[in-house]
């Protein structure tokens, strides 16, 4: 049986996409079998950011319909072992994505994955709630920003409530909270919302810190989860936020602003 | 902070400003889906009631469900306009 995650956010644009492909390749690296699913139909991009855009044939929507089966539609990752993308589909048809589709899709990849990571869409319509109903778990991705903690909020409600665990008088599906594009600096200056400030308004575990870094743009550029620029800052706080998934010990990494001198602090602003 | 930051009116943080405005629009919209259904109309008409004979604006009735043991407790807070006005 796999462990189902869903990538969640509400509010777009604040790293589902980058996450999902950053923890799916992760767990793959520690040899885990991963699938990642894009839920996003009609707007796929976990293809690009995967780097395997050219090699979509099928998608989750043919898998539903029946036009292929899952070994057809399922992309190999040539860079990793034990990954795998399912590409959502272009289609206009958001209706086309059912809840009866959905769980036979998941029941098929359990059979033979350690892990389903299941990449959300930005809002609360169809999309992001089937992504969601299955999760076993889920990785709330959240913004050290007003708009994006407040969406979090909300789709920490819907987890609450709409997910196939609670409806069968199960214990509501766990969230963990991981902060994206983090400045220690901004915080530090009170700028920015700091960790326990989004920690203490939505209350959930904290799973990881990913510090605003260039890095995310030049891995989306190339098609290369941010993951395998082991050199890069944010490269390795995936990788530990993945260690956590995993349930080891392992301290934060950049979220402390670099000592400066006595000089640099006097004439430095 | 640099020496010259020390000369600076102290303003407060926008961190802080953002922090306080999420915790009271966290907490109002998570009061509402906790709430029963007809909680917003209710709200709405208790509104149009009060208004036959006072005017108070949309954010001067605030109401909570709050359960306590076995026990629902409907609390409605009206915040009503100074005497002078």
């Amino acid at each position: 049986m796999a462990r189902i995650v869903v990538i969640t956010s509400g509010k777009g644009g604040v790293g589902k996409t980058t996450t999902s492909a950053a923890i799916a390749t992760g767990l793959a690296l520690r040899g885990h079998k991963t699938a990642v699913i894009d839920f996003d139909v009609g707007l796929r991009n976990l293809d690009l950011i995967m780097g395997c855009e050219r090699r979509v044939v099928y998608d989750f929507i043919n898998v539903i319909n029946g036009d292929a089966n899952l070994k057809q539609a399922l992309i190999r990752d040539k860079r990793v072992d034990n990954l795998y993308i399912l590409p959502a589909s272009q289609t206009r048809d958001k209706d086309a994505l059912t809840q009866e589709g959905v769980e036979q899709v998941l029941n098929e990849l359990s059979e033979d994955f350690d892990f389903i990571v299941c990449d959300s869409p930005a809002g609360i319509e169809r999309g992001a709630l089937m992504a969601a109903y299955f999760a076993d778990e889920a990785i709330v991705v959240t913004n050290p920003e007003v708009s994006s903690v407040r969406d979090s909020d909300r789709i920490l409600g819907i987890l609450a409530s709409k997910t196939r665990r609670v409806e069968q008088g199960g214990d509501p599906i766990e969230g963990r909270l991981l902060l994206t594009r983090y400045s220690a600096e901004r915080a530090e200056r009170g700028e920015m919302l700091n960790i326990e400030d989004v920690g203490e308004i939505l209350a959930i575990d904290l799973l990881g810190v990913i510090p605003e870094s260039q890095a995310v743009l030049t891995a989306s550029n190339a098609g290369q989860p941010v993951v395998l620029d082991q050199e890069s800052d944010a490269g390795q706080a995936y990788l530990d936020a993945v260690a956590r998934f995993l349930g080891e010990e392992c301290p934060l990494r950049f979220v402390d602003v670099p000592k400066k001198s006595l000089f640099g602090r006097l004439f430095k602003g | 902070m640099g020496i010259f930051d020390y000369f600076r009116q102290p303003s407060q943080k926008s961190a802080n400003v953002a922090k306080e405005r999420l915790q009271i629009i966290v907490a109002r919209e998570r009061a509402a889906r906790s709430g029963p259904d007809y909680l917003p109309a209710m709200q709405q008409e208790l509104l149009q009631v009060i208004r036959k004979y006072v005017q108070v604006s949309d954010d001067a009735v605030l109401m909570n469900v709050d359960r306590e043991g076995d026990c629902e407790v409907l609390e409605l807070n009206i915040t009503l306009p100074d005497d002078k006005d």
